[in-house]
């Protein structure tokens, strides 16, 4: 059969019109969706690893708290040692260690301690990422909250946390998602998370964001080696003890990263020691992701043009071919 | 021959010998009996899975929650199942009814590779018994790119089926039901050119929402664009890999077809010339050329797949090379090794969360995705020789091999 050339013309010209969708992804059209904000009244945890002296009391209460099962990695059934976040594990403390480790806080034959757990996002990967709201960051307190019920098990939120968050458990039938959820169930209870709940030196401290932000600002104006006073559990808890001021590096963790996090570090030794990823820009991964997103598929009119394009073209060959008989 | 004609059998009526027939044959023979065997291991692996959780079979873990299982069972099979999506682009839209005879074929292809990739994703999914919510309202999440894939794959099954219809009421003898379906196929046509091209871009988006943890030599806002572009040519590809097995399997003879696949060899070039201005263009302006050789067995990977995709450009640029099909051969597997190394490669060598974290298949778990290819290509078998897939021979073979 021959196709004369006006009729190729058209319908290459229809033809292209899926191409042309993917040309949306210009920025200039795209429906740019910038960070999202901490909530008004978001909670969060500042862990203060100047403080932290590695009793784990934070570990075994949160297992406690969430009910979770022991992690005997030595296999003599003798210990719980979780070595990292894991299917069982909700929260870790971790130690850096270099050289003579003489220094506590010190780079440099030193040593410091860390706490691994959900930092509590503002704009979470792993909400962008769930495909059936199992990840959700609805409340007024702006905890990233995991709901099995809702879960299929696709692992996403895995892949996508930039901090290795999420846990999904490979040894069960019947998988869950393993995160902190900041004790949600023991806040509705009028309690506070059960790691700040217990932590004897103040080291994990709970409080709302705002409050949290106040006590980062007067730790840091502290003059290191002068006497000061840090209270344990939450920030106006009265229940305080007096330290030496450490010498805390000039980052906060959380501050900035993808966003700004919920839970943030105060630390005396470069974040990266930790293992943490330090490289993290201001701009969220999700709303990347989500600006990608919208500007393809944004109301759906981009798919309904193309799709109409498509479906005509196909309607003028079926017909052309009709007159032709 | 009073039967109404679908849109593009205006060729098929012009050569009469192009006419979709039934191979014919039995379906016992050796080859069906080893897949079969292929089959049955992998359910013997499934087994395991279902009772013991995923770890119990597979390698992967919680520094690399995806695994074989989805980026070759999903990401890399969708994309080998593109050759239904390549040809109704050529033959539809853009009205190049020549092309005809190729369609069947390459929509059988699609039918089994998403069918099977769809189906597939329930065994990697930890929680499967809750599939349903991922396009149920109250658990759909539209923002996530998950979604747009889930949404996109499923529908397209459907209108897969539904454009695969014709071959199934021709064989029922239905040409009532044939003729009416005929009258509005093309909405069915043109909505299974848009949807591949949603979801086979958006497998690419999947990345993005994963940031800095995948290199900065993949990591791109352009992924989708460069996923629907090799996606693409992955569909053009298979049907000239289709067509070469089918020739040597069933001992067919591919005069008729050879001219198209040379034109279909030209556009894999042009379409991968586009891809390797736009991928090399992206890392230039992104400031990441350095990283292509300073990336260690990252810089090698990427190289390996630039010559890859390159290869079928040289290979096509002459027209005696064209007109061969061991060239054609060579450049289409070429393009296909060089698409699955990409997609490989960025879900999962340039994929890196963090140190300490490693994943490589575990035998059980690659048994599973053998057996699934086996169960497609078992299924293929069994159509091409009971319905009428392939074009019709001059002479007809009694019996396939």
């Amino acid at each position: 059969m021959t196709i004369n050339r006006r009729d190729f013309l058209r319908g290459a010209a229809s033809g292209s019109a899926a191409v042309a969708a993917c040309a949306t992804l210009a920025p200039s059209r795209a429906e740019a969706r910038g960070n999202l904000p901490i909530p008004e009244n978001a909670v969060g945890l500042l862990y203060d690893s100047t403080l932290c002296i590695g009793c784990k009391a934070c570990m075994s209460a949160c297992k406690e708290a969430n009910d979770l099962p022991l992690e005997d990695n030595v296999g003599e059934g003798l210990w719980d040692t979780p070595l990292e976040l894991s299917g069982k594990t909700y929260t870790v403390i971790k130690i850096y260690q270099h050289g003579t480790m003489e220094h506590k806080d010190k780079a440099e034959n030193g040593f410091a301690h860390i706490k691994r757990q959900c930092l509590h996002c503002a704009d979470p990967s792993c909400v962008s990422a769930c495909p059936v709201s199992a990840m959700t960051k609805d409340g007024p307190l702006g905890i990233v909250e995991y709901n099995k019920d809702a879960c299929i098990g696709c692992r996403y939120c895995v892949a996508a946390c930039p901090f290795g968050v999420p846990q999904f458990q490979y040894d069960t039938p019947f998988p869950e998602i393993a995160k902190c959820q900041l004790c949600k169930h023991r806040l509705d209870d009028g309690k506070i998370p059960a790691c700040a709940e217990v932590c004897p030196t103040g080291a994990t401290l709970f409080g709302s964001y705002a409050a949290l932000d106040e006590e980062i600002t007067r730790r840091k104006a502290m003059t290191p080696g002068e006497a000061a006073l840090f209270p344990r559990r939450t920030v106006d808890s009265g229940d305080v003890h007096e330290k030496a001021a450490p010498e805390y590096i000039d980052d906060v963790y959380g501050d900035t990263e993808v966003g700004g996090t919920q839970v943030r570090y105060l630390s005396g030794v470069p974040f990266d020691k930790f293992g943490l990823p330090t490289d993290l820009p201001e701009r969220s991964f999700a709303s990347k992701s989500e600006t990608l997103q919208h500007s393809l598929y944004g109301g759906l009119a981009a798919p309904v043009v193309v799709l109409a394009g498509l479906v005509a073209a196909a309607w003028r060959g079926s017909k052309n071919h009709h007159d032709d008989e | 021959m009073s039967e109404v004609i679908l849109p593009s059998e205006v060729a098929k009526r012009q050569h009469h010998h192009h006419k979709p027939a039934a191979i014919g044959g039995g379906l016992i023979s050796p080859m069906t009996v080893v897949l079969g065997a292929l089959v049955a291991v992998a359910f013997f692996f499934l087994g395991q899975r279902f009772i013991y959780g995923l770890g119990a079979v597979t390698n992967v873990n919680n520094g690399y929650p995806w695994g074989i299982w989805v980026v070759w069972d999903v990401v890399i099979a969708t994309g080998f199942a593109c050759g239904g999506y390549a040809m109704a682009l050529v033959t539809y839209i853009l009205n190049k009814g020549e092309y005809h005879p190729l369609v069947r074929p390459a929509l059988t292809a699609s039918l089994f590779g998403y069918s099977l990739g769809g189906a597939s994703v329930l065994i990697d999914l930890g929680r499967y018994w809750n599939f349903w919510h991922i396009l149920w309202p109250g658990y759909a999440h539209v923002d996530s790119v998950m979604f747009e894939v889930a949404a996109c794959i499923s529908l397209y099954i459907i209108v897969l089926w539904i454009e695969f219809s014709p071959a199934f009421l021709e064989h029922l003898g239905l040409k009532d039901a044939k003729r009416k379906l005929s009258k509005v196929m093309f909405f069915f046509i043109g909505l299974g050119v848009l949807l591949p091209s949603m979801h086979q871009s958006s497998l690419g988006s999947l990345l993005v929402v994963m940031g800095a943890q995948v290199h900065p030599l993949w990591q791109t806002m352009l992924l989708p664009l460069l996923f629907l572009l090799t996606a693409a040519c992955m569909g053009f590809a298979v049907v000239i890999l289709e067509a070469t097995l089918a020739a040597v399997g069933f001992g067919r003879d591919l005069d008729h077809e050879l001219p198209m696949l040379s034109k279909i060899g030209k556009i894999i070039a042009g379409v991968l010339t586009v891809y390797l201005v736009l991928r090399l263009g992206d890392i230039v302006v992104r400031g990441q050329l350095g990283a292509i050789f300073t990336s260690g067995f990252k810089s090698v990977m990427f190289l390996i797949e630039m010559a890859l995709f390159a290869a079928p450009i040289v290979l096509m640029a002459k027209a005696a090379n064209r007109k061969r099909l061991s060239k054609l051969f060579a450049a289409a597997g070429s393009m296909l090794t060089g698409a699955v190394l990409y997609r490989i490669d960025a879900f999962l060598v340039a994929y890196d969360t963090g140190p300490g974290w490693n994943y490589f298949p575990s035998v059980p778990e690659m048994m599973v995705t053998i057996g699934i290819i086996a169960l497609e290509v078992l299924a293929y078998i069994v159509f091409v020789k009971k319905f009428p897939i392939l074009p019709g021979q001059p002479h007809q073979p009694s019996n396939g091999r």
